[in-house]
């Protein structure tokens, strides 16, 4: 039940929905659960509804770390307080 | 595809895993629980357990919602479908739940019932609106991701003033489970796992946020890293998690940054607030009776509470009895130590619900593990 694919918005539609790109499925689903959201986002959707919208900074923040082979000590904790 | 493919890169897989080995002292074991069916699957399908030493072991939670559901409760979806004559609504996976008496949802609507697959609840509106004449009940499962969409459809009932439209309400709560886990030497069976932390959940977490982990962390003293669904992600989570144990702490940590906040969705957090409450008890499969563990529908709302409408009440069912489902959803017993597993057992005939969905520890291990354990004979 837990899609893991982020879905990419496409099109704003009326107030309460947006259309999704889901690796190549369209899809209309509800964005209730949001505040914001613009065209190009990506987010994470459950069974029709938008959960989360993906921060970009923070998505190169942790493949920079991965880059850099992982980090075990404390500074791992990058925006975990 | 952005935010997927870099988080399966190979070469960055296999520096991480080196992190990981030179991290694991060798003197000691390290057993990490991923809660989460979502990492169970890409856990199995990326092959991420070859990827770690034989001292890190990954065990499987009870994160996945169809497994946790009791025989009991797909019972009375039965009993809505075949006695109450309604159309009952529900997601794909739940259909094939093993009920009493070899009975499945799936095998209801062979049978002539209105049983109807749907992917969103907004599906199970549209026929409650199609069909004025009938009643609707959508059979509502699943942790802390799904349950804001259904506060939202019976929020969306009520405004409409729908008559028809009901929710059988299974939906249940992630950091009550956790702790269960790590209380089980009182669940009588095989005996308790012990574990050294947690892969927390991804996407319950972008609801619920990171805080409701601080204090489990520190009243079981036990490690938390929430991580995405990538097999990076999850790599990168168990280095944090052997980083807390070598240095001797237990604390939150955030390696799914991009998608969870500390404080999580408010505006989801409100709509389920508004709309649920705390059942006293409910029964888990698996872990049995939990207290102050699933949400049922406040009584403001008790008219689109199926289990009122329909003066529903529900009996506990024991598992079959060959079925190690039980052990499996508490960490205590792998998928291959079931007599059942992969004989009479497999994905296209589940006899316990470990088998039913993908995010299963049971038919994960079936779908993608299950040769790598069978020793190369040479012709």
């Amino acid at each position: 039940m837990c899609l893991a694919i982020p879905a990419r918005v496409i099109e704003l539609r009326g107030e309460a929905q947006v259309l999704v790109d889901l690796d190549g499925v369209r899809r209309l689903i509800s964005r209730e659960l949001i505040d914001e959201v613009a065209v190009g986002d990506y987010l994470i959707v459950h069974v029709g509804y938008a959960l989360s919208r993906l921060d970009e900074d923070e998505a190169r923040r942790t493949l920079d770390l991965l880059a850099r082979g992982g980090i075990t000590g404390r500074a791992g904790a990058a925006g975990a307080q | 595809m952005q935010y997927v493919d870099e988080f399966r890169d190979g070469e960055l897989g296999r520096r991480l895993a080196q992190r990981i080995a030179a991290a694991a002292g060798p003197r000691r074991q390290y057993r990490f629980m991923e809660f989460c069916g979502g990492h169970t699957h890409a856990i199995s399908r990326y092959g991420v357990a070859d990827l770690l030493p034989e001292n890190v072991r990954m065990v499987h939670g009870p994160g996945c919602p169809v497994c946790v559901l009791p025989i009991g409760r797909v019972d009375l979806a039965m009993q809505l479908a075949l006695e109450h004559g309604v159309m009952l609504a529900t997601y794909g996976d739940v259909m094939r739940v093993p009920a009493s008496d070899r009975m499945s949802l799936l095998n209801a609507k062979a049978q002539g019932a209105a049983v109807h697959m749907v992917y969103s609840v907004t599906d199970a509106l549209r026929l409650a609106r199609e069909h004025p004449g009938r009643e609707v009940v959508f059979f509502a499962i699943g942790f802390e991701t799904t349950t804001p969409p259904t506060a939202l459809a019976i929020l969306h009932a009520q405004q409409q003033d729908m008559r028809n439209f009901s929710v059988l309400c299974n939906h249940v709560l992630t950091p009550a489970a956790m702790s269960k886990i790590l209380e089980s030497p009182a669940v009588p069976g095989p005996g308790a796992v012990e574990l050294d932390g947690f892969v927390g959940p991804g996407h319950v977490s972008t609801v619920i946020g990171s805080a409701p982990y601080e204090l489990f962390a520190r009243e079981y003293r036990k490690p938390v890293v929430i991580a995405g669904f990538e097999p990076l992600d999850v790599m990168q989570a168990v280095l944090m998690l052997i980083g807390q144990v070598n240095e001797g702490r237990a604390e939150v940590e955030n390696e799914f940054t991009r998608g969870v906040t500390r404080a999580g969705n408010l505006i989801a957090q409100a709509k389920m607030a508004e709309v649920f409450e705390l059942r006293e008890s409910f029964e888990w499969r698996g872990l049995g009776q939990l207290p102050s563990s699933a949400l049922r529908i406040r009584p403001a709302y008790g008219r689109f509470d199926a289990e009122r409408r329909f003066a529903l009440a529900h009996r506990s069912i024991p598992d079959n009895k060959g079925c190690e489902c039980a052990a499996i959803l508490r960490g205590a017993l792998r998928p291959t130590d079931c007599k059942l597993f992969g004989t009479v057992c497999r994905p296209d005939h589940p006899v316990g619900s470990c088998m039913v969905s993908s995010e299963g520890a049971c038919a994960a291990h079936y779908s993608y593990g299950r040769f790598k354990d069978i020793d190369v004979v040479r012709a």
